[in-house]
């Protein structure tokens, strides 16, 4: 079975792009393709999954960091994709931060970002994006050839080694040469051995573990502190209150 | 090729961004900013805080490492095509499997139009030009660049780059000036000067459209001939894609035949699918779409382009109307039949 992993900022067109490279890969004779959606809360993509006949299961991080639901349950996703007897299976990860990637070594790694998003939202992205094999660029159809032009330069500023293709996600334009890569994939039938491309967020905090409030003393484990300089409009007054060991303000 | 890890070790940061401004993007997308400026770079990093580095996901050989891939990047023009001298669409057959028996060259300089009922699978056609079909889309067509089938190599190497698209629900987003705008696709186009590049992009534009703009105007705030007069100019001079094509021009204050000479001067090969009898009569051929198929090629006749110009005479009523109703003035039925010259004191 060949694996794909699909992530990208939320609305990107992931979905779209999915079902338009699935109605693709059939056109081309490959008939068993399941799809495994990763999201946070809720999701109605599955109906869509399902309505194109493709099989499919989701699965809520819900309160737990969405990139390390994903590699919790990865292996198990290819168990059922090896068990279904899939050509390929294709997972989709929605609601990952900008620190975040699903990217695993061998695995074809495809990134879905579009072309309205803003021009330096590329640079912005992170590795979902940085260490993508593929980066799907979608809704071109609705900008010019201009502006696909400068965002494909930026995401090669970014990735300078990925096959940048565009995709129509309403049409499927385009999405031929995507599946035309995509079957070349190795397959696989375990995960064990591989690695993530890239490490995922730190998280062991009181917040992980359900702390709501807010205050120094309600913070332990892994935290990170911002530095504020002064602004100009800075009073040096004591009219602020401060927390009582740390200064709130280091000049 | 310059060998980028040397400049890393010889020069510092500061010296590396006047050498080639496009690092400065480098530094800024991995958030460098704050790497000493005065030391050889490869020192620099050395002497930064690991765990800095280790919150970007890397530490000082990954850095330099990305540095040279992006320079490797980014300094040469890889994206440039080859040269096309001919495109050839070979038939394939139509939604019922009647074969298709045309057989097409095109040449840099040509303008094909392709016409044929909504639906009728005149996108499939662009699309299969786009993406060089080998039998292998559901319409069974080949494409030949320069009088050979290119291998899957090829086809993955050129990918993205031999075609440029034009359509009518093309729209500006991004936040910039027209003059920002050209620059910053000229400097994604690798241009030597992309100040004068964007000058004379601009005054084609500016040429194009029926009303004009400032250089300093912010993109999305054109007009719709504006636009796509700009897009025009842009596609013409910027864009290295040896193809064009075009779905529909809309004809809101926009000189088309102009437009499309345009393109065809800068050699561009400009397949246009259009209802518009003056575009579609203007290019050399046409092809007939009905059924998902090419159902023939039609050369354009002399009688075809005998009648060309009393279309292009009710064209010219058309605009010269719609520019008196824009500028307050009654519309009385002796404008119609009068040539250009009569009404262009009341302008």
């Amino acid at each position: 079975m060949k694996l794909i992993t699909v992530s990208g900022p939320p609305s990107s067109g992931k979905t779209s792009v999915i079902l338009k490279l699935i109605d693709s890969l059939r056109e081309s004779g490959m008939e068993k393709i399941g799809v495994v959606k990763f999201d946070c809360l809720t999701s109605f993509d599955q109906i869509r999954y399902k309505e194109a006949g493709i099989p499919v299961e989701i699965g809520f991080s819900g309160k737990v960091c969405p990139d390390h639901f994903f590699i919790s349950n990865i292996e198990d996703a290819v168990r059922w994709g090896v068990k279904s007897g899939f050509e390929m299976l294709i997972t989709e990860s929605a609601g990952l931060c900008n620190r975040c990637s699903p990217h695993i070594s061998e695995i074809p790694a495809v990134c879905v970002i579009d072309n309205l998003s803003g021009v330096n939202t590329p640079r912005k992205i992170g590795p979902m994006l940085k260490f993508a094999d593929y980066v799907v660029i979608t809704k071109g159809d609705i900008v010019s050839q201009a502006e696909r032009e400068v965002f494909k330069f930026n995401v090669r500023q970014v990735n300078t080694g990925a096959r940048i293709l565009f995709v129509n996600g309403i049409t499927g334009q385009g999405s031929f040469m995507l599946a035309k890569h995509l079957s070349r994939a190795v397959d696989i039938t375990t995960l064990s051995d591989m690695h993530l491309r890239f490490t995922t967020p730190a998280s062991v905090c009181s917040y992980c573990t359900g702390e709501t409030r807010i205050g120094e003393e309600f913070q332990n484990g892994m935290m990170k502190k911002m530095t504020f300089t002064p602004s100009v409009f800075y009073k040096d007054t004591e009219e602020i209150e401060e927390p009582a060991e740390k200064g709130g303000v280091e000049a | 090729m310059t060998d980028f890890y040397d400049l890393a070790e010889k020069k510092s940061v500061g010296e590396i961004r006047k050498l080639y401004p496009i690092s400065g993007d480098f530094f800024d997308n991995m958030n460098l900013s704050a790497l000493a400026e005065d030391v050889p770079m490869a020192d620099a990093l050395e002497k930064s805080d690991p765990e800095w580095l280790q919150e970007l996901g890397t530490d000082t050989d990954g850095v330099l490492e990305q540095f040279c891939e992006f320079m490797e990047a980014l300094t040469s023009p890889q994206e440039e095509t080859a040269l096309i001298r001919e495109i050839t669409i070979v038939g394939g057959h139509d939604k019922n499997g009647m074969p298709e028996k045309a057989e097409l060259t095109v040449k840099p300089g040509e303008v094909i139009s392709i016409v044929g009922p909504t639906g009728s699978g005149k996108s499939r056609l662009l699309g299969d030009i786009e993406c060089m079909a080998q039998g292998d889309t559901p319409t069974g067509r080949r494409i030949r660049i320069n009088g050979e089938f290119p291998d899957e190599e090829t086809r993955f190497e050129l990918e993205g780059r031999l075609v440029a698209q034009l359509s009518q629900n093309m729209n500006f987003v991004m936040d910039l000036s027209v003059r920002d705008f050209l620059q910053m696709h000229a400097k994604s186009r690798f241009c030597e000067d992309p100040e004068s590049v964007a000058e004379q992009c601009y005054a084609c534009a500016n040429d194009l459209a029926g009303e004009a703009f400032d250089i300093s105007t912010k993109v999305t705030q054109l007009s719709g001939g504006q636009s796509r007069a700009l897009m025009i100019a842009d596609t013409a001079y910027m864009s290295s894609s040896p193809v064009i094509l075009i779905d529909e021009i809309e004809n809101a204050g926009i000189d088309r035949r102009q437009a499309i000479s345009i393109l065809t001067r800068q050699d561009k090969i400009v397949f246009i699918s259009t209802h518009d009898p003056m575009l579609a009569l203007s290019a050399s051929k046409r092809i007939v779409i009905r059924n998902g198929g090419i159902a023939k090629v039609m050369e354009t006749t002399e009688e075809e382009r005998a009648s060309l110009s009393v279309i292009e005479e009710l064209d010219d009523t058309i605009m010269r109307i719609r520019s008196m109703l824009r500028a307050g003035e009654q519309i009385i039925p002796g404008h119609f039949a009068v040539p250009a010259a009569a009404s262009s004191d009341e302008a």
